[in-house]
């Protein structure tokens, strides 16, 4: 057994480690980028640019559940909270779209780091109740204050111009606009997973009391990705209330907390491109058969039990084992 | 010689049920020290007391002249004070190499970075590759940890410790549920690993414990009930009563 030590060459190393992004992600990437590119001129752009918007959220609803293993159950708050904020800054503050969107995501990160240091003390079922019951309290806010609307929400937000400059009127601008902004924040989530932090985040999901003992204070990491997390959440809501130029209450309604586990969880949690491939899936469920009325929900809720019992580890997640490279 | 880690009058008390009473104990600088004593003795709850798992009811540690009773099990680990585990304690969905880069990585202290890329951690690769090579992991570099044996698990689990390079270590069970081929494996290792460093650890396997320690603390219903080396201890009438039926495991 010990003899086999000095022979090392017999086995060459399966991949090069994990350093840097392999060609199979870049080629993913690129294919998917050449892909939304045209995609606005083959659908309608508005549910184009609903399915990046979601699929940012569940990347990002993603980052705490499969790289940091912390089940939130209430992430609709980061998400319809910085809805909100861009709203109420394109609409009555008269900012750009940009700076609207940027405040939201600043709202949201704001939010997330208070809710989360309030919260990453408990663990599981608990931490997940803590979460919604945060999440219960945007809620109702929204429901009672003044500025968000109540019932009616914070309706025909302008569209404005991009720096000052360029109008977003058009679907086909704000798409880009859109694209840009969706595609570099799942780029920025995928770097936090291959960074040195999120090396230490898959360590201190793997085995929390060994991270402990090697002198990780774990909840400072655990803070720090319920923070990111909630930023991407809320950038991704942001941008949606610049696309429907609305932000409401379903944005801030616990079954959107609800809809983003599910997204990443048919898509596969822990994976890169899974959480993508639910978000769209739902999305499209839900456009598609909107005629089925109130069946959708059924019918989601049917695919779902489907894909629990199937395919547990989601829908990238099985190709993923099958083709035996990290998806 | 001088102290390096002291517990005075370490108590702790679960609802009505006293498992640690009153235990004093002194562990020398450079030595291996061995906490043994029959099931239910209290050896596991006075190491995660030790390594501030859990908080004493009662008592002071002291480790090296400093106070740390209050403080958080990573904060002692900060210290250069790092412990096993019984179950082997390892990153199973990251590469060996990767396990003892998280190591290597804490003491660099670049570890929240999130906007660096991996490749910044290459700059660890040598280091990490020379305590994979120390314990003779070298052909499974990269493979993923859950796919070891467990007894590489546990070699895996030492590398990543001795990548932090502390000056006292403290091994709970190291060679729990051990093949005897693997047994004197780590015991050369832990032989080894020992000349510059001080180790308390907690065995069942008194012929590693006889083998290994230079000192022996017996516990028994949460006290100490004799402490000295091997020959002294084995010796004590209360020690050969406290084992009967159980001194030959």
């Amino acid at each position: 057994m010990m003899a086999l030590t000095k022979n090392q060459a017999l086995e060459p190393a399966k991949q090069p480690s994990s350093i840097g992004m392999p060609l199979l992600h870049k080629v993913i990437f690129l294919v998917l980028l050449a892909f939304l590119l045209v995609l606005p001129f083959m659908v309608y752009p508005v549910f184009a640019m609903k399915v990046m918007c979601f699929a940012l959220f569940a990347a990002a609803f993603n980052l705490l559940l499969g790289f940091g293993g912390l089940l939130s159950f209430g992430h609709a708050a980061y998400f319809g909270g910085a809805s909100y904020i861009a709203a109420q800054a394109a609409k009555v503050w008269g900012f750009t779209p940009e700076l609207a969107v940027l405040s939201g995501t600043l709202a949201a990160a704001v939010l997330g780091l208070v809710i989360g240091a309030l919260s990453i003390r408990r663990q599981g079922i608990y931490f997940a109740m803590v979460t919604l019951a945060f999440a219960q309290m945007v809620y109702f806010f929204a429901l009672q204050s003044d500025f968000t609307g109540g019932e009616d929400g914070i309706q025909s937000v302008p569209r404005g111009d991009l720096f000052g400059l360029v109008s977003l009127q058009d679907n086909i601008s704000l798409y880009f606009f859109v694209l840009v902004i969706t595609f570099g924040g799942i780029l920025m989530l995928y770097r936090i997973v291959h960074s040195p932090f999120g090396q230490v985040l898959k360590a201190i999901r793997e085995n929390e009391p060994r991270a402990i003992s090697l002198g990780y204070q774990v909840n400072r990491y655990k803070l720090m990705v319920f923070t990111l997390s909630a930023t991407f959440a809320g950038l991704a809501g942001a941008t949606k209330s610049q696309v429907f130029q609305l932000a409401s209450l379903t944005d801030v309604h616990w079954s959107m907390s609800g809809e983003v586990v599910l997204m990443t969880l048919l898509g596969g949690m822990g994976t890169i491109f899974g959480p993508l491939v639910g978000a769209a899936f739902i999305v499209s469920m839900q456009n598609y058969l909107a005629t089925f009325g109130a069946w959708v929900t059924i019918i989601q809720g049917f695919a779902f039990v489907i894909g629990v019992l199937l395919f547990r580890e989601g829908i990238i997640g099985v190709i993923a084992r099958i083709i035996k490279r990290p998806l | 010689m001088s102290i390096v880690l002291k517990a005075e009058g370490l108590t702790k008390e679960f609802k009505g049920f006293v498992a640690v009473n009153n235990v004093d104990l002194a562990i020398e600088e450079g030595t291996i020290h061995a906490l043994i004593g029959p099931n239910g003795a209290g050896k596991t709850t006075c190491f995660n007391l030790l390594t501030k798992f859990l908080q004493p009811t009662a008592g002071r540690i002291i480790f090296r002249d400093r106070d740390i009773t209050r403080l958080s099990p990573a904060g002692i680990a900060q210290l250069g004070m790092v412990r096993s585990f019984q179950i082997s304690a390892v990153f199973d969905d990251l590469s060996v190499l990767e396990n003892v880069r998280i190591a290597l990585q804490r003491k660099r202290g670049e570890s929240f970075d999130f906007w660096r890329s991996e490749k910044s951690l290459s700059q660890l690769d040598d280091a990490a590759r020379g305590h994979i090579d120390d314990v003779g992991l070298s052909e499974f570099i990269n493979h993923r940890a859950a796919e070891l044996s467990y007894g590489r698990k546990r070699s895996l689990e030492i590398a990543t410790t001795l990548a932090l390079d502390p000056g006292m270590l403290l091994l709970d069970e190291p060679m729990a549920g051990m093949t005897q081929q693997d047994i004197e494996r780590i015991s050369a290792l832990i032989r080894r690993i020992a000349k510059n460093r001080t180790i308390l650890m907690v065995e069942h396997n008194l012929s590693v414990v006889a083998d290994l320690s230079d000192r022996i603390t017996v516990l028994a219903r949460g006290e100490v009930l004799a402490e000295g080396d091997y020959e002294a201890v084995s010796k004590s009438p209360a020690v050969i009563e406290a084992y009967i039926g159980a001194e030959d495991e």
